[in-house]
């Protein structure tokens, strides 16, 4: 007789710890081939707001840690999700992709982290600037994270979206709480293992699985989250956020069709939509 | 001729300077600018503009419609599509060097007549507001043919037409702040100025013409709020910019929901105004009295929260009770003029309203003790001492000439109590200690701050709020990305 495997519920992520749902709800994520089905817990209203609450205890403290500090940790989780590729692969399969896909989404991943870890120290000097005013004073712009990032991927790329919307967040300095939906979330699960050993100081990253539809607006609704990233949501649910996410003037990305493969997919330009530009001004004299 | 008398029996008397507003020739009344030209609003509509000083009315301009609007948007296209997008950048630049130089050249017309219909003082529109039109129109100027160096590494494109809709409390700077940037980077634009102050747009309508600029890159129309919502509802709009209060900063912003259209909102504000115990106490107070009685407080970014550290309060206080005395009210023509008109009966009767909450909940409060012209809409100003951060005139945007004081003992205090409100546009900061003002810099969540100096601009200096203060950035180089494509749009 053969031996029993150990089957493990996928839990959520949330402030540093592994939690089940507040709910008590789990669905099931059936494997691409019907070889298997995973147990996964299904975030609740409630599940976001504790992330959202130890994710706005995380920010200022990451934010103060140092871009050098930053970036180390942006290229540790790197490091990690090297070292444990067969285990993403694996992940990438079991949601239905090719050998060459999986081993690509993979390869794409590590890369883009190592590529926006490398900005954590830089992205301040490109996007800020000394202003010459005419007046004797000093002028200076420089960008600041606008604070709590609350993402929402409705069945984007299962590694690759993650990755590409959450490393441009963190590594100026915001924190995330990111809603993972869509019948592939066994890679953001095993991210989630990479993040609580990768240094990344607990609240900065928060995965939560579940329905988008369902906790899309709650995010919307959240007054302490400062900037929604909505990506590949379906446009009437996106419009909906949107309208929601006025009532505390949130900054609103709405990514419908994302090709995380392209080029444009990895961007300055993407760190520089979560952050606020600070201009502090000083007389000069003697 | 009034007398003054300030503490320790110094009289002081003053001779009534009043610029003469012979330059200044108003209409009695005006269309819409749409296309190069002043057309007549399609239903006939008018509406009245009064000098906020005298209650007089100026001029009857049109209350633009939606088929006005549409109108306006169809030559915004036009010219977008056939003149002002395939333009060389370099000479687009040139147009809006000649409008800069035509501005410097009617500096003063601009001044004054920014002055009749808005009721700020002469010396603040003579020296501050228009002077920095013409820099924002100069500096952007220079942008058109360089974007590329702007943001390297993509290859920035105009947007299209942009809708755009302005508060009354700077109509000309606020005009320079949304048009020079948004023409440099290669879009037309449908620009709306505020009900109350309409006239000086229509002035640099006239400019625009007399620049030869392309008939339909800029197109100045009147109206109310539904005026507004016309233009932010017309569906060949690609960019909304809006400065004023925060509550239509959100209709705006649920109204475009799901549309793509592109948005930036400058919106309210609350700043806090921290003044330290090591800090050059007499500058202090110069920089508390401009952060509030500038432009009678209708700024958004008005260091309306002084914190003050609780060792020197009465100090400061005693200092400010005696300064806010020698403060001038009045006629706003006059030269010496320091605090003008509330800018309409509306506005004084929201001040009126906050003022007495904060009477109501119990909070002294002092006020200047001088008198108020029998005509026009005024206020005194006013500083209300001991505020706690619960009151509404701490928490509320007061859009006047009024002051709340709150007391802190210590850095952190200061920052927590600074931050404890939805706003964030401005901060000020006055010590002596340059690591402290870097520490609280840090720690300030607010678009711009001011350390030992308030209320300063200029057009290569990026402005803009954090949190419900609005987002996107006006001036600098900042102040072109919202009216690029790019990979951040």
């Amino acid at each position: 007789m053969s031996r029993i495997d150990v089957r493990k519920t996928a839990k959520l992520y949330i402030n540093g710890a592994f939690v089940r749902s507040e709910s008590g709800r789990v669905y099931s994520v059936e494997h691409a081939d019907g070889s298997a089905v995973v147990r996964v817990s299904q975030g609740s209203r409630k599940d976001l707001r504790d992330a959202v609450r130890g994710s706005r205890s995380a920010q200022t403290g990451w934010a103060e840690r140092t871009g050098y500090n930053r970036g180390q940790i942006l290229y540790r989780i790197a490091e990690i999700m090297e070292e444990r590729r067969d285990t993403f692969v694996d992940r990438l399969l079991t949601g239905g992709m090719s050998d060459d896909a999986a081993e690509a989404e993979l390869d794409a991943s590590v890369d883009r982290l190592v590529w926006y870890a490398g900005w954590a120290d830089k992205f301040a000097q490109v996007f800020g600037n000394l202003n010459p005013v005419a007046g004797p004073f000093f002028n200076i712009s420089a960008p600041e994270p606008t604070g709590l990032v609350g993402v929402v991927l409705a069945d984007a790329s299962p590694l690759l979206g993650i990755v590409s919307r959450v490393a441009p967040i963190i590594v100026s300095g915001n924190t995330a709480v990111v809603v993972v939906g869509g019948p592939r979330p066994l890679a953001s699960i095993a991210l989630t293992e990479v993040l609580a050993t990768a240094d990344v100081p607990a609240g900065v990253v928060n995965i939560i699985t579940g329905d988008a539809q369902e906790l899309g607006p709650v995010l919307a609704n959240h007054m302490d989250v400062n900037a929604l990233d909505i990506v590949g949501v379906e446009p009437t649910l996106a419009a909906a956020m949107t309208r929601d996410a006025a009532e505390n003037v949130k900054r609103v990305t709405v990514e419908a069709e994302p090709q995380f493969m392209d080029e444009a997919a990895q961007s300055p330009y993407i760190i520089a939509k979560f952050v606020e530009t600070k201009t502090v001004w000083h007389p000069k004299g003697v | 001729m009034t007398d003054h008398t300030i503490e320790k029996g110094i009289e002081w008397e003053y001779a009534p300077s009043v610029q003469g507003a012979e330059m200044v020739s108003i209409a009695s009344t005006y269309g819409l600018f749409i296309d190069g030209a002043f057309v007549d609003p399609t239903d006939g509509e008018m509406f009245p503009t009064i000098n906020p000083a005298t209650e007089e009315q100026l001029s009857s301009v049109a209350a633009a419609g939606v088929a006005d609007i549409d109108l306006a948007v169809k030559a915004a296209r036009s010219a977008f599509e056939n003149v002002w997008g395939p333009m060389k950048p370099a000479e687009r630049a040139k147009y809006l060097y000649r409008i800069a130089r035509l501005l410097q050249e009617r500096a003063r017309e601009f001044a004054i007549l920014e002055t009749l219909d808005g009721g700020k003082p002469i010396k603040e529109s003579r020296d501050i507001d228009i002077p920095l039109v013409a820099a924002y129109f100069f500096y952007y100027a220079g942008w058109a043919d360089k974007l590329d160096y702007a943001f390297p590494g993509i290859d920035p494109k105009p947007i299209g037409v942009a809708g755009q809709i302005i508060p009354w409390n700077f109509p000309m700077l606020m005009l320079a702040w949304k048009i020079a940037p948004a023409l440099a980077a290669g879009n037309t634009v449908v620009l709306k100025p505020a009900e109350t102050t309409p006239l000086t747009a229509l002035l640099f309508a006239q400019l625009c013409a007399e620049a030869g600029l392309p008939d339909g890159v800029v197109n100045i129309v009147t109206g109310d709020g539904r005026t507004g919502a016309a233009i932010v509802e017309h569906p060949d709009i690609d960019k909304i910019a809006f400065t004023g209060s925060t509550g239509v900063g959100k209709a705006i912003r649920r109204a475009i929901a799901g549309t793509g259209k592109k948005l930036t909102l400058e919106l309210g504000g609350k700043g806090a105004h921290i003044v330290f115990d090591d800090a050059p106490l007499d500058q202090a107070v110069e920089g508390v009295i401009n952060g509030i009685f500038f432009n009678q407080g209708h700024v958004c970014c008005a260091g309306s929260r002084l914190l003050v550290q609780e060792s020197i309060r009465d100090q400061l206080l005693d200092k400010l009770r005696s300064r806010l005395d020698t403060l001038r009210v009045g006629n706003p023509l006059d030269k010496n003029t320091d605090v003008g008109a509330i800018n309409s009966a509306a506005q004084l009767q929201r001040i009126e309203a906050l003022v007495a909450s904060g009477r109501d909940a119990g909070v002294e409060m002092f006020q200047s003790s001088c008198d108020l012209p029998t005509k026009g809409f005024w206020y005194a100003p006013t500083v209300f001492t001991d505020v706690s951060q619960s009151h509404r005139i701490a928490q509320e945007e007061i859009f006047g000439p009024v002051l709340a004081t709150m007391t802190f003992r210590t850095p952190d205090e200061a920052i927590e109590k600074a931050n404890n409100t939805p706003y964030g546009l401005s901060a000020g900061v006055w010590t002596t200690k340059g690591s402290r003002i870097l520490w609280m810099a840090d720690r300030l969540r607010a678009g711009v701050v001011w350390a030992n100096t308030f209320n300063k601009f200029d057009p290569t200096s990026p402005f803009g709020g954090y949190k419900e203060s609005g987002f996107g950035r006006e001036g600098g180089r900042h102040g072109l990305l919202p009216y690029l494509e790019g990979p951040w749009s």
